[in-house]
């Protein structure tokens, strides 16, 4: 009884947000504006009294004071069908490739938490062949983890890389503030490898407005849940976080909620983490895998967005020069597939580790003067070693391979008691026994 | 007559009500949004107007909805059945909303359904009573009136499960009747009371009550049934080495876990669910990962309890908050998982809460002032921060019971500071009011040092198991040889005296063998206090002894090797040959090389 009701005038308009006087409306409802800006879709964001405030997706401006409101009477949804694979979309689902308006099932967006009962152990490991990930770091289905980078690195050509290599079912884009020519760029890669028939693209670039931007992750999302329900494991990517939360700052801002953190609200957290939380192993369905980038303006990890993420993804990558770097990447989830991959498989990793932090306080000792011991000199060559033949972004071998090089270059550089190794691996690992 | 009221206005999970009646600070109620009703809370009332924080996504309530007020305070329900069960942060059992869900259609049981709520007891179970008071007796709240055989608390090996005077009761109470030993549910009369007059404020209405073995208590309320509070003195073994010998944990003490993320302090919090010596184990997962939860919940139940032979989840009662439920729910969270405990501290038990993280709840605490638009303090938090987190902490402690029998409830919190920076609100909230710092430092998990707890910066109010004089010496050490790497990085190696780079090798050695622990094997995991001391004393030779190296080169080479030989033998059974020989080949190794 309260469908299509339509009001004439608007209060109040400021940033992406209008006001006006309307009754029966129901919270989180979508309504539509139509004005000489054009049409657009709107959300209810707040209900005081009579007041009913809104979220205009194209943003305000245009919108004039005798715009045409029409509420809906329902939440935000996305059409969901297999149609949506090969496309690209807007936040608000328009399609961006020329292609036809999909007609699927409606799905509301932004749903419920699921049941942590209902999840499953992650146990399957993501092969990438990126020695750095898989030896190192090993992703894990369901994991959610995101790429910290400093503006100008090579992260969407890693996320596309693992994108094409990991074995899913279906891929999820999500672009938030992207350039133009980069969706362009990832898209022809997809389409090279043949990867863009399991593909959907919802991509929100750095001229669409911002409300737009913050659609981006829930709509995506969305798609991916009812695929992952249907039984496959979706991988998700999110690039770039960074302008999403930068997004909501913005509109946090209009609406003169008290900022906690460098402008951001108060909320972030919980925000971020009910987005990121939506990366699960369902049990007895599909499965959904997040991998996302925040860019750390000034590559500070202390800026709030990379703060944050930090504590609710499941570890992170630091890429740092076109590689990732072994310190401070992590994935938490490794300890569950690591064991059950080869015996050597930990052991080869803490040692190659610890040895490679040796090697940085030895440049550090070197770049300052100091004499260098023997071990320094051995240290030094093992850095060499391992950051050409191990560390290289270009390096594409599976993970047993992957395990054979790290003694290779272990026993390469050292002597069989000085790497840390628990003698009984050394034993039957150690090149040349 | 209840009090019912409209939705004003809605914001986020803020909702604004007029109310006709009267109504409390922290009064339920449920707002009606068509076939479901929402639970909230009220934060603040203003004139016939107040603000409730809602326990749910607020989408589709509309002005003039209607919200039905209960009455009564945000409560928990006490009783048996309490343990293994896995709850979300208003105590409603997880599993059983699944299934409840799943009625709804396959797909629905994956998720939390909005205004779905369940008793947080099953009612069906049927629990094998055995009264132990007498008729006539006087009994006060929280005196045992009986007993039901529970898990581990079958009433054989440890005691059962005891049914108390429910601690709402004020005054003296005399026995009247007791059920005959049987079986009953939580629900079913067990006992009747009569108030003795004069002595109970209930006297008014003199007429005797029946007591269940279901009891409810408000969550953010401290339960104070107990004669007087001890000093914590007893050390809490938790087999972490660098905790029991360098930053002791108390019986009814608290301390906090503060580190950037990636440090270790889940892990490290897991650690301790599964090893610590004491009773129950309440981990509340509070705004973090699902993934970890999910661990425990299906790890727990595989791992056997040294102590009782049975499944460690049979000890232990998860409250799951993760950081996509509710905010609101996240904030009551630490309270429902507290208030559990001080329910089997009652019982005469050690308990121990692991809240992950503090953080998020001060998080949920900022985003309701926002919502409420209170002035806020520093970094946007509000300004009873620091009251509200002392008040947490204060509800641990160690407790002499009216049968002069004691309980206690430990707590540890990890915090998780923005950026890693320790100086913000919440840690330094929190290190004001706690015991024990296990600060955990990045400089160390980088170098995959775990646990990375920082030997030089952390401390500990309450006594190690081994003597404070020994482990100051070790700490001298660790904290000289620190200096000596620093210094080193400038005057480099040559510049340093054989002495202090013999410092700086002990420092390394200590840390290597000992603070270094690795959770994810199966025998360094945990280090029983006994092994410890033994592992001390073998180390303390190598700390003390005068050595005659002849240059670095074979000092260096000395403390290599003897920290190969120390880390095998950490792998060896204790107890076994093995373990006896690699003893003795390092006490060998290290009298060898001395003067």
């Amino acid at each position: 009884m309260f469908n299509n009701r339509i009001y004439h005038k608007i209060d109040a308009l400021s940033g992406s947000v209008a006001t006006l006087r309307a009754e029966g409306v129901k919270y989180g409802e979508i309504a539509e504006v139509e004005s000489r800006a054009g049409t657009s879709l709107a959300q209810v964001i707040k209900l005081d009294g009579p007041n009913v405030t809104l979220q205009i997706f194209a943003g305000a401006r245009g919108v004039d004071t005798a715009a045409k409101v029409r509420f809906l009477g329902e939440p935000m949804k996305v059409p969901f069908s297999d149609a949506l694979l090969g496309r690209a979309f807007s936040g608000s689902c328009v399609p961006r490739d020329g292609g036809p308006q999909i007609h699927g099932t409606p799905s509301p967006i932004g749903q419920p938490s699921v049941n942590p009962a209902k999840r499953i152990m992650p146990n399957r490991m993501v092969r990438t062949n990126i020695p750095m990930i898989d030896l190192f770091n090993s992703l894990v289905v369901s994991q959610k983890l995101p790429i910290f980078a400093k503006a100008g690195e090579p992260y969407n050509d890693l996320l596309a890389r693992i994108a094409l290599q990991a074995n899913s079912d279906v891929i999820v884009i999500g672009g938030m503030g992207m350039k133009h020519d980069e969706y362009l760029r990832l898209r022809s890669m997809l389409d090279e490898s043949g990867a863009l028939a399991k593909t959907t693209m919802f991509i929100h670039t750095a001229a669409d407005p911002t409300v737009e931007c913050v659609l981006v992750p829930d709509v995506s999302l969305a798609v991916a849940e009812k695929f992952a329900l249907e039984g496959k494991d979706v991988l998700v990517l999110l690039t770039d976080m960074t302008s999403f939360a930068d997004a909501m700052k913005e509109i946090a801002i209009t609406m003169e909620q008290i900022p906690s953190n460098r402008g951001y609200p108060g909320d972030l957290y919980s925000q971020l983490a009910s987005r990121y939380e939506k990366a699960v192993d369902f049990d007895g369905a599909g499965s959904i895998t997040i991998l996302a980038v925040t860019t750390m303006p000034g590559d500070d990890v202390t800026h709030p967005v990379p703060d944050n993420t930090g504590y609710i993804t499941e570890g992170q990558f630091y890429l740092r020069g076109g590689r990732i770097e072994p310190f401070g990447s992590l994935s938490r989830l490794k300890q569950q597939v690591n064991k059950n991959t080869r015996e050597d498989h930990r052991t080869v990793m803490d040692a190659m580790i610890k040895l490679y932090a040796q090697f940085k306080e030895t440049v550090e000792k070197q770049s300052m003067g100091f004499k260098m011991s023997d071990w320094d000199e051995k240290l030094l060559k093992y850095g060499e070693d391992f950051e050409k033949n191990m560390m290289d972004l270009s390096v594409n071998i599976p993970l047993e391979e992957a395990l054979d090089l790290g003694w290779k270059i272990l026993a390469d550089n050292f002597e069989k008691g000085e790497v840390g190794i628990p003698s009984k691996l050394a034993d039957k690992f150690w090149p040349g026994g | 007559m209840t009090t019912t009221g409209k939705i004003a206005a809605v914001n986020g999970n803020m909702i604004t009500v007029v109310f006709d009646g009267a109504v409390a600070q922290n009064e339920v109620g449920y707002a009606v949004c068509g076939d479901k009703r929402l639970m909230a809370e009220i934060v603040r009332v203003r004139g016939t107007r107040c603000d409730m924080q809602v326990f749910d996504a607020t989408s589709d309530l509309m002005v003039d909805d209607k919200v039905e007020f209960t009455g009564e305070m945000l409560a928990a329900e006490l009783g048996p059945g309490l343990l293994a069960q896995v709850y979300d942060g208003l105590q409603n059992p997880l599993a059983e909303l699944a299934e409840e869900a799943g009625k709804i259609s396959r797909d629905a049981a994956y998720f939390l359904q909005r205004g779905m709520y369940l008793p947080g007891l099953p009612r069906d179970i049927k629990w094998d009573w055995h009264p132990t008071a007498e008729i006539g007796s006087r009994v006060m709240a929280g005196d045992f009136l009986g007993w039901v055989p529970e898990g581990i608390f079958d009433g054989e090996k440890l005691p059962g499960h005891k049914i108390m005077v429910p601690f709402s009761f004020r005054g003296v109470y005399t026995v009247k009747s007791l059920a005959p030993a049987g079986a009953y549910t939580v629900t079913e009369t067990i006992a009747v009371l009569e108030p003795v007059a004069g002595e109970s404020s209930s006297a008014q209405n003199a007429q005797s009550v029946e007591v269940q073995m279901l009891q409810r208590w408000p969550v953010k309320v401290p339960i104070k049934c107990f004669s007087e509070r001890l000093a914590p003195e007893e050390t809490l073994e938790t087999t972490v080495r660098t905790i029991d010998t360098f930053f002791p944990v108390a019986v009814g003490g608290t301390y906090c876990v503060p580190g950037p993320f990636g440090a270790g302090k889940t892990v490290l919090q897991q650690t301790t669910a599964r090893y610590a010596k004491v009773d129950v184990v309440i981990s509340a997962a509070c705004g973090e990962r699902a993934g970890e939860v999910v661990e425990t919940l299906k790890e727990f139940p595989e791992i056997v309890d040294p102590k009782t032979g049975q499944s460690l989840m049979k000890r232990t009662i998860i409250i799951c908050n993760t950081s996509s439920m509710p905010v609101a729910s996240r904030e009551a969270s630490v309270y429902t998982a507290v208030t559990l405990a001080e329910y089997f501290r009652q019982m005469g038990l050690d308990v121990l809460v692991l809240a992950d993280s503090t953080s998020r709840w001060a998080q949920a605490m900022r985003e309701l002032s926002g919502r409420l638009e209170e002035i806020p303090g520093e970094e946007a938090f509000p300004a009873y921060l620091e009251s509200r987190i002392a008040a947490f902490y204060e509800r641990a402690g160690r407790v002499r019971l009216r049968d002069g029998s004691t309980g206690s409830v430990t707590i540890g919190g990890t915090v998780s500071p923005a950026g890693g920076n320790f100086d913000e609100p919440v840690t330094q909230a929190t290190l004001k009011v706690v015991g024990g710092f296990h600060g955990l430092s990045r400089a160390r998990s980088d170098a995959r040092r775990y646990p990375a707890i920082d030997p030089l910066d952390s401390w500990s109010h309450y006594a190690p198991v081994i003597e404070r004089a020994r482990v100051e010496a070790a700490r001298s050490i660790l904290r000289k040889g620190n200096e000596v790497g620093q210094m080193m990085k400038v005057v480099g190696e040559e510049g340093t005296s054989q002495e202090d780079f013999v410092t700086y090798l002990k420092a390394e050695f200590i840390d290597a063998v000992y603070l270094q622990q690795n959770a994810f094997s199966d025998s360094d995991a945990t280090t029983p206090v006994e092994r410890q001391r033994i592992m001390f004393s073998v180390m303390e030779k190598a700390l003390v002894a005068a050595f005659a190296f002849a240059d670095k080169v074979e000092a260096r080479h000395f403390f290599m090797d003897l920290r190969q030989s120390f880390i095998d033998w950490n792998d060896k059974p204790f107890n076994s040959d093995e373990f006896a020989a690699g003893k003795a080949t390092l006490e060998e190794k290290i009298a060898s090389a001395t003067k």
